[in-house]
């Protein structure tokens, strides 16, 4: 029960002094509305493209919401010397680190609410498969947020989070079938598509939104639920070495 | 609490090629107020990451309050307070949120958290600024409430590392009240600090660090003793002293004489000194002296005889660091 007390207050002081701040949620909803507005006009209100972009737009939109405040947070945090506070505190080192991320796991998921609204009002979703794609939006905020925590973890600088993060990103932007699909892409890049976790993600949601996909749901969810897993215990592995060794 | 409050032995630390600590022994007893002195680099910092659990040692054990650090170590954690040598609180949040989430981070409830952060609000002397940011805060008022923050849950065992580095005269002395009445209260105090006079005034027991061994731990009262009684004199002298030591002794017989820099004379004597006629007898000589200062010998003097290392250069370079 003390534990929890702990977790929340975490989880509160993060919205509270990170994700919640006016430039913050005004970035969380003018970013997907560009993006989204931009292959609004491209697809020139044709319901069908739209419809396709969609699933990576929602996929980008999450990314981006989840990596952007958290890894400067984290190494901000770090540098000022106020996660040793954390670090100090009796609740156990799993919990600290999933309270920290939940605050970014919340706010990648509102994030993906601005091209979902936006579908609505632009595009037919009534055959969407909503069962999917809530859980989908859940696994890719986890995954791009553990993503961004060990890019925290690893870097020491503000300044060298943010690089290692766009170094990161922009790549899958392109590689994880977001605005075309994974098998278009020449039979080299093919592989390394499926050894980055958004693919799954944006797989996922392809298939919830047009019903087109490249792998079982089933195997999808399993490969994302598997990333999390990896990408939270390499973080952990990281902090007891780096930040307590 | 069961046991002493701190129980370490054998600690070492290595950081690649640099041994940080090697090999030091501390025993705390409950309701302690003791002292970690030493130089920068000397291993303070890195013994006390290893005793808050901020780092694990490469070798050795470490009992908080009977707790096995190695086996439980968020139990240990329950027990200590930490105050770091910054102000590492959160800037974005006031100073009564800061120290509610201090008490959150610690299982407190909402209605506790609220209680006693008003409570050390007031006695810290922040209540006007109690709704203000942490980062509009003066570096004094950062400093003591930084403190608050790590009482927020009543540890039985403090550590403070610097507590009074770098900030005004005022907070400086409000800090050392405040840390004689929770030494009153029973609270176990571990403090690092460069400043010896404060050590003095403030612990029961100091052990001194020099390159990552304790070279001496002992009461205050046992350290003073070769210096009780004591009475220094510095003499600065322009184009150093031309003048055998011997013959000064043979003109001042009972005063002990020693060249600390080529042009700084040190005398030392049981009796209190007459600088006048030792000033009189250097110019009688065509010696210019710039300036002569009395003084009782103190910790300071203990410090710099056992580590060897002046106590003006160490505070100079931690003076440094907040620059």
């Amino acid at each position: 029960m003390k534990t929890w007390i702990a977790f929340w207050s975490i989880v509160r002081k993060d919205m509270k002094a990170y994700y919640l701040k006016p430039p913050n949620v005004s970035w969380g909803l003018l970013f997907p509305l560009a993006w989204t507005g931009m292959f609004l006009i491209r697809s020139g209100q044709d319901t069908h493209s739209l419809q396709s972009v969609l699933p990576g737009m929602i996929a980008l939109s999450v990314l981006f919401g989840t990596s952007s405040m958290l890894a400067v947070a984290v190494t901000f945090e770090k540098k000022a010397r106020a996660f040793d506070r954390l670090l100090l505190s009796p609740i156990p080192l799993v919990l600290l680190m999933l309270a920290k991320t939940s605050g970014a796991i919340l706010f990648g998921m509102f994030n993906a609410l601005v091209p979902v609204l936006l579908g609505f009002w632009f595009a037919d979703l009534s055959g969407t498969d909503w069962s999917m794609v809530v859980p989908a939006v859940l696994l890719i905020a986890v995954v791009s947020t553990y993503l961004s925590l060990l890019l925290a973890i690893l870097a020491t600088e503000v300044f060298e989070v943010q690089t290692l993060s766009n170094f990161v990103r922009f790549p899958m932007i392109f590689l994880c079938g977001l605005f075309f699909p994974v098998t278009a892409l020449p039979w080299f890049l093919q592989p390394l598509s499926f050894m980055l976790p958004l693919t799954y993600g944006v797989d996922i949601l392809h298939a919830a939104i047009q019903g087109e996909q490249i792998l079982p749901a089933a195997l999808d969810f399993a490969a994302l639920a598997g990333f999390c897993l990896l990408l939270f215990s390499l973080s952990l592995h990281s902090i007891n070495r780096h930040w307590i060794g | 609490m069961t046991g002493p409050a701190i129980r370490a032995r054998g600690l070492k630390k290595r950081f690649g090629e640099v041994r940080a600590v090697g090999g030091i022994d501390i025993e705390v007893s409950k309701g302690e107020l003791f002292g970690f002195l030493g130089p920068n680099g000397a291993g303070k910092t890195t013994t006390m990451s290893m005793l808050t659990g901020l780092s694990r040692p490469d070798a050795g054990s470490i009992e908080i309050g009977g707790i096995d650090c190695s086996r439980n170590p968020k139990a240990a954690q329950h027990l200590i307070g930490v105050v770091s040598d910054e102000s590492n609180l959160y800037p974005e949040l006031s100073g009564f949120d800061n120290l509610c989430f201090s008490g959150a981070l610690y299982g407190m409830r909402r209605q506790d958290r609220s209680r006693k952060a008003s409570e050390l609000l007031e006695l810290f002397g922040l209540v006007d600024a109690s709704s203000r940011k942490f980062s509009g805060y003066s570096k004094g008022m950062k400093r003591r409430l930084v403190i608050a923050a790590a009482i927020m849950h009543s540890p039985p065992l403090l550590f403070l590392d610097e507590p009074t580095s770098g900030i005004d005269v005022e907070s400086s002395r409000m800090i050392r009240q405040l840390l004689t009445g929770l030494h009153r209260q029973g609270v176990t105090i571990f403090l690092t600090t460069h400043f010896i006079g404060e050590a003095e005034r403030l612990c029961d027991r100091i052990a001194f660090i020099a390159s990552g061994r304790i070279v001496r731990t002992d009461t205050v009262e046992r350290l003073l003793q070769p210096v009780q009684g004591r009475y220094a004199l510095t003499v600065s002298l322009s184009g150093g002293c031309p003048i055998p030591l011997g013959e000064l002794e043979v003109a001042f017989p009972g005063l002990d004489f020693q060249l600390q820099a080529p042009d700084e004379l040190r005398v030392e004597s049981g009796e209190p000194l007459k600088a006048g006629s030792l000033v009189r007898f250097l110019e009688d000589r065509g010696v210019e002296v710039i300036e002569a200062r009395k003084r009782v010998l103190s910790l300071e003097d203990v410090f710099v005889e056992i580590t060897g290392i002046g106590a003006g250069s160490m505070l100079k370079e931690k003076e440094g660091r907040w620059r």
